[in-house]
């Protein structure tokens, strides 16, 4: 069960290799977090985190969860709440993809938005139908401020993030009242090894600061959370700059 | 009535009095004992839960995705010995109701807390306590017998002094479902009280005054002042008292011509939407700074009804909301006699940490009583509320957590709403008893709560 603070105790992770989602787990069982899945394709990077996160000191057991199979999510995740209840699920998984290579490959931007969206458009209403039956938990979803505007540099990217923001918003309306709480994460550019090598945007974050909302957002029930906080301003700007403008911007 | 109709039920979310973790559960209203029957047989995989008026602070009367099972219906007081001073009871009847029954005829509840407004159940099954508890002990010390429910729909008639007596009073609920009780009562002469007030400028003050005179007073408390710091660190305000006998009454008074009405009022209720934020250190400050400068240096048999004396929060309808939507946790431990230190220790840690806390009492239990999850131990307890948005806040009270396990102490689990499971056990050596007999009434684990699911009893 989730305390007082909405700390849980125990945790699914859908992208179980994800460094913000390893980052929120390590804190999360700092705090009251006993027993974690990390589901994901079978890997060695997927049980070199289970690994690591077991040296400190949760209970860690990995199941196989592709995203691009969601003809096995109800397996997959049945699995998971059939040992018992599961009092947050971190919706991580996701890929970049590469813009200018993927809009000559119409196929390789398919696998982006079957990826990011529909891969989540099946787990989340898998998830989000099990947390509805034991009456309480928190979907956690992370979308990307590229989801907010297209963007030249990343709009297959960012689409498939729109689509799987907007998602997530409805299945919070649609959930409210059930004890189960959908929050959206909606993060700035993030150091990690998704944007290795590519030139930083203003506001960049960490995994780590990413964590750091997602423990302030359990623990105020809300709905969206931006990491940083000041692109809830900034991107509120942007969204409405006219197409004219905002084209010629250097982002 | 048949066996089979159906009690009212209806999905909704649950929270504590503390308003923090909702879950969603189906609430389950019986109004017979067949009825309650037919919920505890039909409440499915995720189990059930009594709840009486959810004063409980945190998740104890909740039960995620299962049913809850809401005792205000079963509210009949079926029985008052006048002469010999016992009531039966349903486990629904509030507090507030056996004192409207009770005090025209001269009695009195044995034990209540700082709101009227608990079932007699829920009473049971936290084995609450009171100002009184340094001479009368908790709620169950003055329970005859009781009617218990349980999983295999049997309804049993347990007396005290049995292992299942001692498993239910302080339980939570998981037991069974209280169905009636017989309870003890406390004679008294008129429904006033007479209430010696003073102040005392220091923690060390308060102690000593406590512990030199608590022993002349039926009734005692201490407020404490726990945004004071340096050395009017744990200032307060002690609060003392007994039932006023008629011949203290004043002639030709009003008291005097009705002296066992019950009279109360009620403040209009606290609007359901206030902001986060109103309680912060600036306003509690504030707050204490009157509180403590308005209490009389020393006042000696003043005159106070009953409402005012025990229950001034019940004058404010809903002040829970106070806190806005973020809720608030209720910290309340005990720690034994010889562990003053730790108590020292505490709460100067709470005044250096400035937690905006503006409801903050310390008192002296007494002997305990033999309910294996019951609270009170010989010693000192502090409770406290604070905003749940506090920055920091989880983290402080696990530390503080480790102080009272550490000095032997234990947290109330009535209030409680985020202690680490693993402290449990050392703050409750009978816990393995508890288990074990639960394990045994009830193997399908029919009876489960938000709380035992987090805390694993």
């Amino acid at each position: 069960m989730k305390d007082a603070f909405g700390l849980p105790q125990s945790l699914l992770v859908l992208g179980g290799t994800s460094e913000i989602a390893l980052a929120t787990v390590r804190r999360l069982v700092a705090r009251r977090t006993r027993t974690v899945w990390l589901a994901g394709r079978p890997s060695p990077a997927l049980d070199a985190a289970a690994g690591q996160l077991r040296g400190l000191g949760a209970e860690v057991r990995t199941v196989a969860f592709d995203a691009l199979d969601p003809e096995g999510h109800e397996a997959a995740l049945g699995k998971v709440f059939a040992e018992g209840d599961i009092d947050l699920v971190l919706l991580a998984f996701g890929i970049l993809g590469d813009q200018a290579h993927d809009e000559r490959e119409p196929l390789n931007a398919v696998r982006v938005a079957q990826t990011n969206y529909t891969g989540a458009v099946s787990a989340g209403l898998v998830a989000a139908r099990s947390l509805q039956a034991q009456g309480h938990g928190s979907l956690v979803v992370l979308s990307s401020v590229a989801g907010e505007r297209a963007r030249r540099a990343n709009f297959i990217y960012g689409s498939s993030k729109a689509g799987l923001d907007t998602f997530a918003q409805g299945l919070g309306d649609a959930l409210h009242g059930t004890g189960v709480h959908v929050m959206v994460v909606r993060p700035g550019f993030v150091r990690s090894r998704m944007t290795e090598g590519m030139a930083e945007a203003p506001l960049a974050t960490t995994p780590e600061a990413v964590a750091t909302a997602i423990e302030l957002g359990l623990r105020r029930r809300s709905e969206t959370v931006w990491v940083p906080g000041a692109l809830r301003v900034v991107m509120s700007a942007v969204r409405h700059l006219p197409r004219a403008v905002f084209r010629r911007l250097p982002v | 009535m048949s066996a089979d109709t159906v009690p009212d039920a209806d999905w909704g979310t649950v929270t504590g009095w503390g308003r923090t973790a909702p879950t969603a559960a189906l609430l389950v209203r019986p109004r017979t004992y067949e009825e309650a029957a037919v919920a505890v047989r039909d409440c499915g995989a995720r189990g059930g839960i009594a709840r009486g008026l959810g004063r409980a602070y945190g998740d104890a009367a909740q039960n995620a995705g299962g049913a809850v099972l809401d005792m205000t219906a079963l509210d009949r007081v079926h029985a008052v010995d006048v002469a010999g001073g016992t009531v039966l009871c349903d486990a629904g009847v509030s507090l507030h109701r056996l004192m409207e029954v009770l005090l025209p005829l001269g009695w009195f509840v044995p034990v209540t807390p700082g709101t009227r407004y608990v079932t007699v159940g829920g009473a049971i099954g936290a084995d609450i306590h009171g100002k009184n508890h340094h001479v009368s002990g908790s709620f169950t010390r003055h329970v005859v017998s009781l009617e218990l429910l349980t999983a295999d729909g049997r309804v049993r008639t347990v007396a005290p002094g049995t292992p299942l007596f001692d498993a239910t009073a302080g339980g939570m609920g998981l037991t069974g479902v209280i169905l009636t009780a017989t309870l003890r009562l406390q004679p008294v002469e008129t429904a006033l009280m007479s209430v010696d007030t003073e102040r005392a400028g220091d923690l060390d003050d308060l102690m000593a005054r406590l512990t030199a005179t608590d022993h002349r007073y039926r009734y005692s408390v201490a407020w404490i002042d726990l945004l004071a710091r340096g050395r009017a660190t744990g200032r307060a305000v002690l609060t003392r008292g007994d039932h006023a006998p008629l011949d203290a009454l004043p002639a030709r008074s009003r008291a005097r011509h009705a002296p066992l009405a019950f009279r109360t009022s009620r403040l209009p209720a606290t609007p359901d939407f206030l902001p986060g934020g109103l309680l912060s250190r600036t306003t509690v400050g504030l707050f204490n700074e009157v509180w403590y400068r308005k209490a009389p240096r020393e006042s000696r048999g003043r005159l106070q009804r009953i409402a005012t004396f025990f229950h001034p929060l019940d004058g404010v309808p809903h002040w829970n909301r106070v806190y806005g939507r973020g809720g608030f946790v209720q910290y309340q431990f005990v720690v034994g006699h010889g562990r003053e230190e730790a108590l020292r220790r505490i709460v100067r840690r709470i005044s250096a940490r400035r937690c905006p806390s503006f409801l903050a009492v310390l008192k002296r239990f007494g002997a305990a009583d033999p309910g294996w999850l019951s609270f009170p131990v010989p010693g000192w307890t502090l409770a406290l509320d604070i905003p749940a948005g506090l920055p920091g806040l989880g983290a402080f009270l696990d530390e503080l957590d480790e102080e009272v396990a550490d000095a032997g102490g234990r947290v109330y689990l009535a209030k409680d709403s985020r202690l680490r499971p693993e402290l449990l056990a050392a703050m409750y050596p009978r816990l393995d008893d508890f288990r074990t007999l639960r394990a045994e009434l009830d193997p399908r684990g029919v009876f489960v709560s938000d709380l035992a699911r987090r805390l694993a009893l």
